[in-house]
């Protein structure tokens, strides 16, 4: 120890903050809150965004039915009695309405309910798909005419909307399509157990269907065309973009062209992607004659939209790579392709791959350019990829739409039903971009554990 | 200066074998865009002797060296002219690739560099892509033979699937020492192995460096005075782009003729 002195009183306490810092605090407490609050304001939205869209939208996932024997007569529906598909096919819809019609109010007497409508209003309460999904089965099965077999049929979308809260016993008065006393049967129905709302895969499977029947419509055909354009997506704008962002990276001369190409680039990434759209219509469709509609033209138009974004990620993830693994591979006397495939792409890999997924994801999002090419279209029947028909191309594929054009075409039409259908097309989308997004930290988490 | 560490300088110093002509440079000149940065050089790179290259910050120490294994070929703005050779052939001829020529002149870099893979995958990167082994077995041989001529084989020989990341900054610039030990070059280039070193490591590489010279020759680039007149035989110094002295390392640091070299052994420039 030492006998000095301890020098005490300070000029300038360090207890007592001094103006100066008072104000750089003030400020920092200031810029705190703004960051907090920002970011508030984002989770907030994402709350109302989410609450409203599954609100509307998870009611799209169930579906009611009602269940009753349906005596399929072989004189309606077969008359000549060979069971031959091709001449049951002739019997239409029409033909089926009235044997489901008896068949609903034969077993309304038969279970000892009472109504004082009459047959037609009866037959009402039933979809209008509920023809065509019996003729569908009967078609596949000719050994069921002639039976009675007990069938789960759609009912119409406002007795499902009453059982969803959509429509009311008051609401019913105002509405032409509805009446109170069909709602307070299919009330009774439930109340028995014949006729339930249970969970819809039919939603996920069933093409779309007419404006009139939002009941039977589903987003079978968007799912397929959307997956259809983005495997037609990743197969083309992958390895041209990655190809070409190790060109410009790593091998191109760096002169005035590569700067205009590198201008270039950025400014499509920003170009709006319904110029794409008529890109595309100009290109793939006037020109080359590619069917309207199709999905592999949509996704040659989003594999364009997507190719910036790609590029530019995969250039970014390149660049970060430390060029010391450059001049030690080089140094050991690799090529340059040696040095670029053996080292810098693996490290490189998990930003491409996360920049190939974030431009997938805006992708599957995409609407506008999908408009133009077509195929906002009205598709009944699940789309054959493959054919070859109309005129063109193999692999051409029959029109299909996509999910957010699905959307877009619910959100359109003017049953209040469909309302609930395109949130629930919605929450699909949402569903597909999250697993989007988990497959890229799956991937970037794996491809990052290599050192 | 001189007179106390004169002990020190020839700690290695166990007798230069004949003076064979390995590398000879004549009139090399560089030019980054604009900037003159050697100019005029004549060097020559004796066999099994390490050469050192000292100098200032931005004398063009470094430059010269990757003018001798045309690293400077993957700097765009860089143009290299007068001749080089190695074992008298002019290593710029057109004919030439760099890739075969780097395969013979090795380097080993400032900051330790090893790939983001196994100890084993790198040192087998080489011998791999420039087909050396036979089999898997001859392989594992060369990777052993050169972990051990880079002294690391009894540090790592249990943890070869380990990532050479994970070594010690010492361990890492043996490793890469290693690596490039393993493609069997006949010309070692060194660009200051051991700025980013502890002084414990720095002892292990430089006795390693004197150890490497039996088989190759080593031209290694320096800031530390004491660290050239510890390991090489020749030195050569430069000073903003010229090659002021050339000459055997006792002379350049005990008798210096030009007085630019006698300014920067003793301190007053640089």
């Amino acid at each position: 120890m030492t006998d000095m002195p301890i020098s005490t009183a300070p000029a300038r306490s360090l207890y007592a903050q001094d103006a100066r810092t008072k104000k750089r605090n003030r400020a920092e407490s200031r810029f705190r809150t703004y960051g907090m609050a920002a970011v508030a304001t984002g989770i907030i939205a994402l709350i109302v965004l989410l609450t409203s869209i599954l609100g509307n939208g998870l009611s799209a996932f169930r579906q009611t039915y009602v269940s009753f024997p349906v005596e399929l007569t072989a004189e309606r529906l077969d008359p000549d009695g060979n069971r031959n598909p091709e001449e049951m096919a002739a019997v239409t819809t029409f033909g089926y309405l009235p044997i489901l019609a008896e068949s609903f109010a034969a077993h309304l007497e038969a279970e000892g309910i009472e109504t004082e409508m009459g047959i037609r209003e009866i037959a009402a309460m039933l979809s209008e798909e509920a023809p065509a999904q019996v003729r569908a089965m009967v078609l596949a099965n000719p050994e069921l005419v002639g039976t009675t077999i007990d069938a789960q049929i759609l009912v119409g979308g406002r007795i499902d909307g009453y059982f969803k809260g959509r429509v009311t016993l008051d609401s019913a008065e105002r509405d032409r399509n509805v009446t109170p006393e069909q709602l307070m049967l299919a009330q009774e129905l439930a109340d028995r157990g014949m006729m339930e709302t249970r969970f819809n895969w039919e939603f996920i499977t069933w093409p779309d269907a007419s404006g009139s029947r939002p009941e039977a419509a589903g987003l079978g055909v968007a799912i397929i065309g959307s997956l259809y354009m983005m495997i037609v997506v990743l197969v083309l704008a992958l390895p041209v973009g990655v190809a070409a962002s190790i060109y410009l990276e790593e091998f191109a001369p760096k002169n005035r062209l590569t700067d205009l190409i590198e201008v270039n680039i950025s400014n499509l990434a920003a170009v709006p992607s319904i110029v794409f759209g008529i890109l595309g219509l100009a290109v793939f469709i006037n020109f080359m004659n590619f069917n309207q509609s199709s999905p592999l033209v949509g996704g040659l138009v989003l594999t364009l939209m997507t190719l910036p974004t790609i590029i530019i990620a995969t250039r970014a993830s390149l660049r970060a790579v430390p060029p010391s693994i450059r001049q030690a591979a080089l140094g050991l006397g690799a090529s340059k392709m040696q040095s670029i495939f053996h080292h810098v792409l693996p490290l490189a890999m998990p930003g491409i791959l996360t920049g190939t997924i974030i431009g997938l994801a805006q992708a599957l999002g995409e609407t506008a350019p999908l408009l133009l090419i077509g195929m906002v279209a009205f598709v009944r029947e699940y789309p054959d990829f493959l054919s070859t028909h109309s005129n063109t191309f193999p692999l051409m594929g029959d029109g299909a739409t996509a999910l957010p054009v699905q959307v877009y075409s619910w959100t359109q039409r003017s049953d209040p039903a469909f309302v609930e259908r395109a949130s629930g097309a919605i929450i699909v989308l949402l569903v597909f971009l999250l697993m989007m997004n988990l497959i890229a930290i799956v991937l970037r988490r794996r491809f990052e554990r290599r050192w | 200066m001189e007179g106390s560490n004169m002990n020190d300088m020839s700690q290695f110093d166990q007798g230069v074998a004949v003076d064979t002509i390995k590398m000879q440079s004549r009139g090399v000149n560089v030019f980054y865009g604009d900037t003159h940065a050697i100019k005029d050089v004549d060097v020559d790179i004796a066999d099994k002797t390490v050469t050192a290259f000292i100098g200032p910050s931005g004398c063009g120490k470094s430059t010269f060296l990757r003018v001798l294994n045309r690293m400077n070929d993957t700097i765009d703005i860089c143009r290299v002219t007068g001749k080089t050779t190695l074992e008298g052939e002019d290593i710029y001829d057109p004919k030439v690739d760099p890739v075969q020529l780097r395969a013979k002149v090795g380097m080993v870099f400032q900051k330790p560099n090893p790939f983001p893979k196994s100890i084993f995958d790198n040192v087998a990167y080489g011998p791999r892509i420039h087909g050396l082994s036979q089999n898997k077995s001859d392989l594992e041989d060369i990777v052993e033979k050169s972990l051990r001529r880079a002294a690391l084989w009894d540090e790592v020989k249990d943890r070869l699937q380990a990532p050479g990341t994970g070594l010690s900054g010492g361990q890492q610039q043996r490793l890469c020492i290693a690596r490039a030990v393993a493609t069997s070059p006949e010309v070692l280039l060194m660009d200051e192995p051991c700025s980013a070193l502890d002084p414990i490591a720095t002892a292990q590489v430089e006795e390693l460096i004197d150890e490497l010279r039996t088989q190759y020759s080593v031209v290694i680039v320096t800031h530390s005075m004491q660290q050239a007149a510890r390991v090489s035989q020749k030195t050569a110094f430069f000073h903003l782009g010229n090659l002021v002295e050339f000459d055997e390392t006792d002379t350049i640091f005990t008798n210096p003729s030009d007085p630019r070299t006698e300014s920067y052994i003793t301190g007053r420039i640089g």
